[in-house]
């Protein structure tokens, strides 16, 4: 009898950790222990056939001095950037995000650190810092990575500018006002050696200062306005097309001096009723002005050549992007640049490729998109491109796919 | 001098007077949970809903609007289960808030206080759109509403200490309110039940459940997925054999495949709100249902 009771007692608690046990499992709720805190980690897949017209090498922007990853990209088939980001809350203090891109630069596979930066959580007070190395909020697009982008290549004016990017590692400060209407400050400290900054320094050699604004007029209409200003006093840059007297020897051109660049950016969305699922419309237009001061010297001549140098450059594009249908995206973009640099010996100014050679670098394109999910998406883009000399046909059929953790819809 | 520090006191006692008379900041995902917080928090909260029942939650984007909303928000009240996993993690970062960051009691994600519904046996995004977590449409049945209204009363007044006996006094009226409206729903609801139907999209779990409704039939393939005409095809031919009585679809869902299917079948679309604002009617809880119901009913005619 008391036997029966026993193992019928054993029974049920034995039935009971089994009930639990695939309560548990039922739930997930027992992850491998080394891996339930892994970061979210999500890989970007970027392919493109191009085909240009003219396929002349050598690229250059009259009146600007290109560096960062600037340039029209290789023809035929390749790969852009295939990025592998890792996120995570570190603690409750701080969030931390890092992004690797992969992508080929002459026949060799490079890894790019794009970002790797921490940002305080809730500090309060709408105060947020980042540290480490991450996009600047100068300007609207540079915040966006190149496969959010709406077009296949970037504005002009941030390829002529910013080397397509501008990344630096220092530090952000945010600021969100306690206001019914989107009112954000910010300021940047950077170090100031990648482009479009340069050279050595050896305290801040960057810094920017922003303000943002927007708000929504009605459920279905909403907008957001900034300024920027980026600056950098000690900048010794390398880079861009020298131009070859036919001596051989290749001539390097190098500013040394300071920069100031400002934009203006406005970005309108629309989608009926606030549902952008099956239509909406997007405008967005950037205006930047930038002014530099110093010398510009020719790396590798002999005797070295060299000129004091003024530049004054402007760069805008408006682009506008609707969506038509469920799965469709078309949109259109205009690009424009201007130069006015001055010198005292202009012959050095035209040898660093920074006289505007009587050409205002211009270019519009048109692309159309076809987005299956929210995870991937193929498209169609037609470049008229004069931005040079000579104008210039390029087709782009390009895919881009999001692999893992889910992205974020920023505005 | 006198004056500055005259007009220095003034303003010092106008901007007390303002905390103590401060409503309670809620800022809410999906109006489903700002009416809700109406119903409990009265004249003592002030609700701001991130989207509308026009808007699908998963799809919206972190606007500008909604980061100065919820940097002044006291209690963030959202579905969860990944339902905005595009948008609000980034909101969150965003408005460095300490006080609606996950963990604190100014973070209410509901999901977690429910059993999910259709948790997916195997995760692939060639499922579609995957809720790993179930199906986080939980507003449909009014079940799950009585039981937020109870882990939001005791977070309003967690938060809230000194207005706990109002929003006791909110809860126990909508509450009596409540149960009586959900037997006259279920009254008004029994001829639905056993009767079959085919949704657009399947978000309506909970309260097919709940009024013993059968779908047999969906219109997208996969969740999030247009169907194509030969899908399309293949619920007309599974229709001659198990015929449904009616199609349903939310209103922030396209209606062209539902409008189709619909005259091809001979049979009724029903367009129902889904949450409150999905129709010109349903403006709160009650009337959502009120409204669902009734159009279930005449759908069958």
């Amino acid at each position: 009898m008391s036997g029966n009771v026993l193992s019928e007692t054993f029974d049920q608690q034995g039935i009971q950790q089994l009930e639990q046990r695939v309560a548990q499992l039922e739930a997930g709720a027992l992850p491998n222990a080394d891996n339930a805190f892994n970061p979210a980690i999500s890989i970007i897949l970027d392919g493109r056939y191009a085909n240009f017209d003219d396929n002349s090498e050598g690229y250059h922007l009259p009146g600007f001095q290109l560096g960062g990853e600037a340039g029209v990209g290789e023809t035929g088939f390749s790969l852009g950037h295939t990025e592998i980001t890792a996120s995570s809350n570190i603690d409750n203090y701080f969030f931390g995000k890092m992004t690797l891109a992969i992508a080929e630069h002459e026949g060799e596979t490079e890894i790019e650190l794009e970002e790797a930066f921490l940002q305080t959580l809730g500090l309060g007070s709408g105060v947020t810092l980042t540290l480490g190395r991450f996009f600047s909020d100068f300007g609207y697009l540079n915040k966006q990575h190149p496969h959010a982008w709406d077009f296949a290549d970037a504005p002009l004016v941030y390829r002529a500018m910013m080397g397509n990017h501008l990344i630096d590692d220092g530090v952000q400060f945010l600021y969100l006002a306690d206001s019914d209407m989107f009112l954000q400050f910010g300021a940047e400290a950077f170090r100031g050696s990648r482009f479009p900054a340069g050279g050595e320094q050896d305290n801040i050699g960057a810094w920017t200062a922003f303000v943002e604004f927007g708000d929504d007029i009605d459920d279905s209409n909403s907008w957001q306005a900034g300024i920027s200003h980026w600056r950098a006093d000690n900048i010794h840059r390398e880079g861009g097309h020298g131009h070859d007297h036919g001596g051989g020897t290749a001539e390097t051109p190098v500013f040394i001096g300071e920069s100031n660049m400002s934009a203006l950016d406005l970005v309108y969305k629309w989608a009926p009723n606030g549902n952008p699922v099956n239509k909406n419309f997007k405008l967005q237009f950037e205006y930047i002005l930038r002014d530099e001061q110093g010398d510009v010297e020719l790396e590798g001549s002999d005797p070295l050549e060299s000129t004091s140098y003024d530049g004054e450059q402007t760069g805008w594009y408006l682009q506008g992007v609707y969506q038509f249908a469920r799965q469709w995206r078309t949109g259109l973009r205009y690009d424009a640049l201007s130069s006015d640099n001055r010198a005292s010996d202009e012959s050095v100014l035209e040898a660093a490729g920074l006289h505007d050679e009587g050409h205002d670098p211009r270019r519009i394109s048109a692309m159309l998109e076809w987005v299956p999910t929210e995870f991937s998406r193929i498209r169609l883009q037609f470049n008229r491109d004069e931005s040079t000399l000579v104008a210039n046909n390029q087709w782009f059929v390009q895919y881009t796919v999001s692999m893992g953790s889910h992205g974020a819809h920023q505005f | 001098m006198h004056k500055v520090i005259k007009f220095i006191f003034v303003m010092a006692m106008f901007a007390y007077a303002n905390m103590v008379n401060a409503q309670l900041n809620v800022f809410t995902c999906e109006p489903e949970w700002a009416s809700l917080a109406k119903e409990l928090g009265g004249e003592k909260i002030k609700v701001f809903s991130a989207t509308t029942g026009l808007q699908d939650p998963h799809h919206i984007q972190a606007r500008p609007s909604l980061l100065a909303r919820a940097r002044r928000a006291d209690l963030l009240v959202c579905t969860g289960a990944e339902l905005e996993i595009g948008w609000l993690p980034i909101l969150l970062r965003k408005t460095a808030n300490a006080e609606i960051q996950p963990g604190k009691p100014g973070n209410l994600m509901v999901t977690e206080y429910l059993s999910l519904k259709d948790k997916p046996d195997r995760l692939d995004r060639r499922e579609g759109d995957m809720h790993a977590e179930g199906n986080p449409h939980v507003q449909t049945s009014p079940y799950n509403i009585s039981k937020i209204a109870l882990i939001l009363l005791k977070r309003l007044q967690q938060i809230d200490a000194g207005n706990a006996a109002v929003y006791q006094n909110n809860y126990d009226d909508f509450i009596q309110r409540w149960q009586r409206a959900i037997a006259r729903w279920e009254e008004e609801a029994s001829v639905l039940r056993g009767k079959s139907l085919i949704v657009y999209h399947r978000n309506w779990g909970y309260m097919t459940d709940w009024l013993g409704l059968n779908v047999v039939a969906v219109i997208e393939p996969r969740p999030g997925i247009p169907p194509s005409s030969a899908y399309l095809s293949k619920i007309i031919k599974q229709m001659e054999v198990s015929p449904a009585k009616m199609i349903i679809h939310a209103a922030h869902q396209p209606a062209k495949a539902s409008d189709w299917l619909s005259s091809k079948l001979a049979i009724k679309k029903v367009q129902l709100p889904f949450t409150v604002g999905g129709s010109k009617t349903a403006h709160d809880l009650f009337s959502l249902f009120d409204e669902t119901i009734q159009l279930l009913v005449s759908g069958l005619q």
